[in-house]
């Protein structure tokens, strides 16, 4: 038990240097974009668990960061589990509360739509994404299209400045998030998901329950993308269903394609260039006039298909390319 | 009584607007077994080019037959141009790749169009140019014929028995049908099935322009992201018909047409986009192949 949860505690602690640089050295504009750099991650990592590993081809994982926002927002607002001395406890509890409720939905979801294939069950997803987004719309005590307002954020305290508690919070996530989807990747489940999209026939020969397996995936990814709702939610302290729409779940697809189907650190480097590259092509928006850097974001997007249909790091895990690396220089 | 036949006009008339365009979706996932999602933007550029076109000719405030057939002429020109350009530079290189990278690919164009769009034309809606006298032809109290709605059904009946035509009864309609149904047989018997898939892209582009045109003609508010839910809802009516099926992507598109018309009507005009997708997910469930689609044995 411990011994297995010694590389999660050790890169959370390494990944708080990062915080401590970010806190010391940068505005708030960086420190933001670095929180949504961790918002992203979850999401990429937990949507290579059903586009990557498993083959399926899910476009409706902003309906599930929407179900997360709102049920993380509006219990914030309406119920206070522990004292305000442990509040940071609290988000966590939200954020585990978003994160089953997506789920939840994620099996209502998956159960009838993953017998689907294909190009089908991308236009299920994406049906079931909107159906979520109209159904926000119409629900009055959630503000409906004018959203949730001052959501509570993280609390400073313990000597914790506010971007810090938020980092940690974020990076909480992320690590959790990592962790558990690497050891579901490289257990016997997770050789089960893989044989499901290898072949879904004989996969089925060898005694594998392939819809259960698709459903299980589809709701583990569907509690992560939850809790990154909520963290967004919390982040941004203002959510409408206008901002998990389509194209946000298209973002996140980008992201897997870009990494590599099936990579979990490639999806990670890919969240990382994705949030990143926007921001960074801001100055040429400066240079040109126009806004060209969804236009750019989307030609890229074509070009890695056409020239590079596997994705920056195809199937392979950053270990494997290293280890690639040093034996071709050799 | 007259109210309900009243709201069939014009659930018709959306509908058969609706068919024009999932006539794309449905010829090309007929040929190619892929979603085009870039067809909807091809159909956004298409209203461009004919409201560019009206301003360019002076045209813009003639209305009759003479401007309409022009615009159409203009329009579906430039659509059939775009996806042909779009197949050739996109969707050709990626001919043997697997399924999930076209589609991919697909939703890059798209996106690609209507941010392209949204530099290009403004992201600020314009007001397509009047293209028939709007008059009421026939009035019977509550129920009245408006000239517009009668030109939809009537430009949409043509287009649809030409398309018949051409697909039935002409030889590259045969050669259409027999690459759908199985593209190497149908190379080894010397049909070119590059071109014949490039000519099923500009066919169902130009559909999209008539669609467009009829479009802008009953809704004269145009913008770059004009496409993308009419888009997904003739797709959704050519997955009710039978995706791959004709005319089940005609009979799909009058029923989402009407079934739409009926919940504004009736019901509420919030819940009106949450109806198609809910609309596709029961056929899905309960008949994936479609209405009139035919079910596939999944072979080792």
């Amino acid at each position: 038990m411990l011994k297995s949860l010694k590389a999660p505690v050790l890169s959370f602690l390494g990944f708080i240097l990062i915080g401590v640089v970010l806190e010391f050295g940068f505005s708030a504009f960086i420190q933001i974009t670095a929180l949504f750099v961790l918002v992203n991650i979850i999401l990429a990592m937990s949507l290579n668990l059903v586009n990557g590993t498993t083959g399926q081809f899910s476009l409706g994982h902003a309906g599930f960061m929407a179900v997360g926002a709102y049920v993380s927002a509006y219990s914030s607002q309406h119920w206070v589990p522990l004292p305000e001395s442990l509040g940071f406890l609290n988000f966590i509890i939200y954020a585990v509360l978003a994160g089953l409720f997506a789920a939840f939905f994620g099996f209502l979801v998956g159960q009838p739509s993953l017998r689907l294939k294909g190009d089908y069950l991308a236009i299920v997803t994406l049906g079931f994404g909107e159906i979520i987004r109209v159904a926000l719309l119409n629900m009055d005590f959630l503000g409906g299209a004018r959203g949730i307002h001052a959501i509570p954020t993280l609390p400073e305290g313990w000597g914790l400045s506010r971007f810090m508690s938020q980092y940690l919070f974020g990076l909480f996530w992320t690590v959790t998030c990592f962790f558990v989807l690497w050891r579901i990747i490289h257990s016997s489940h997770g050789r089960a998901l893989l044989s499901v999209r290898e072949d879904e026939i004989a996969a089925e020969a060898m005694g594998v329950n392939t819809t259960s397996m698709k459903v299980r995936a589809f709701v583990i990814a569907a509690f992560f993308a939850g809790v990154a709702g909520a963290m967004s939610a919390h982040y941004v302290r203002y959510i409408s269903p206008s901002s998990f729409g389509f194209l946000k779940s298209v973002d996140v697809v980008i992201m897997v394609v870009l990494g590599g189907m099936g990579s979990m650190t490639g999806a990670i480097f890919a969240a990382i260039l994705v949030t990143l590259l926007p921001e960074v092509l801001r100055g040429l928006q400066d240079l040109t006039g126009v806004d060209l850097r969804m236009v750019i974001y989307s030609l890229a997007l074509i070009l890695v298909m056409i020239l590079r249909p596997k994705g920056l790091f195809g199937e392979m895990e950053l270990p494997d390319l290293w280890r690639r690396y040093v034996r071709r220089s050799s | 009584m007259q109210d309900f036949l009243q709201h069939v006009i014009n659930g018709l008339s959306l509908g058969s607007i609706y068919a024009l365009i999932a006539l794309g979706y449905t010829m090309v996932y007929g040929i190619l077994q892929m979603i085009n999602f870039a067809h909807s933007d091809v159909y956004m550029v298409g209203a461009f080019a004919s409201y560019y076109a009206a301003k360019w000719l002076g045209i813009e405030n003639q209305p009759g037959l003479m401007t309409l057939a022009t615009l159409l002429v203009v329009s579906m020109l430039v659509c059939s141009l775009l996806g042909l350009t779009i197949e050739r530079l996109a969707y050709r290189p990626l001919r043997k790749a697997p399924k999930l990278n076209i589609l991919i690919t697909a939703i890059g164009v798209s996106l690609f169009l209507e941010y392209t769009g949204q530099i290009v034309f403004g992201a600020d809606p314009k007001v397509f140019p009047e293209v028939v006298n709007d008059m009421v032809l026939a009035d019977f109290g509550r129920l009245q014929l408006k000239s517009s709605d009668i030109t939809v059904l009537i430009v949409s009946l043509i287009s649809m028995v030409a398309l018949q035509f051409l697909i039935h009864r002409t030889k590259v309609g045969r050669a259409m049908r027999a690459v759908s149904q199985n593209a190497a047989v149908a190379a080894m018997l010397g049909v070119n099935t590059d071109r014949i898939i490039a000519f099923t892209f500009v066919v169902g582009s130009s559909l999209a322009g008539v669609g467009s045109v009829l479009v802008g003609m009953k809704y004269p508010k145009i913008e770059p992201l004009m496409g993308m839910m009419i888009g997904l809802k003739a797709f959704v009516a050519a997955v009710l018909g039978g995706i791959g099926n004709i005319t089940g992507a005609v009979l799909g598109g009058l029923i989402m047409g009407l079934s739409e018309e009926m919940v504004v009507a009736y019901l509420s005009s919030t819940y009106r986009d949450a109806l198609a997708f809910g609309l596709l997910i029961l056929i899905l469930l309960f008949r994936p192949a479609g209405l009139l689609g035919r079910y596939q044995m999944e072979k080792v």
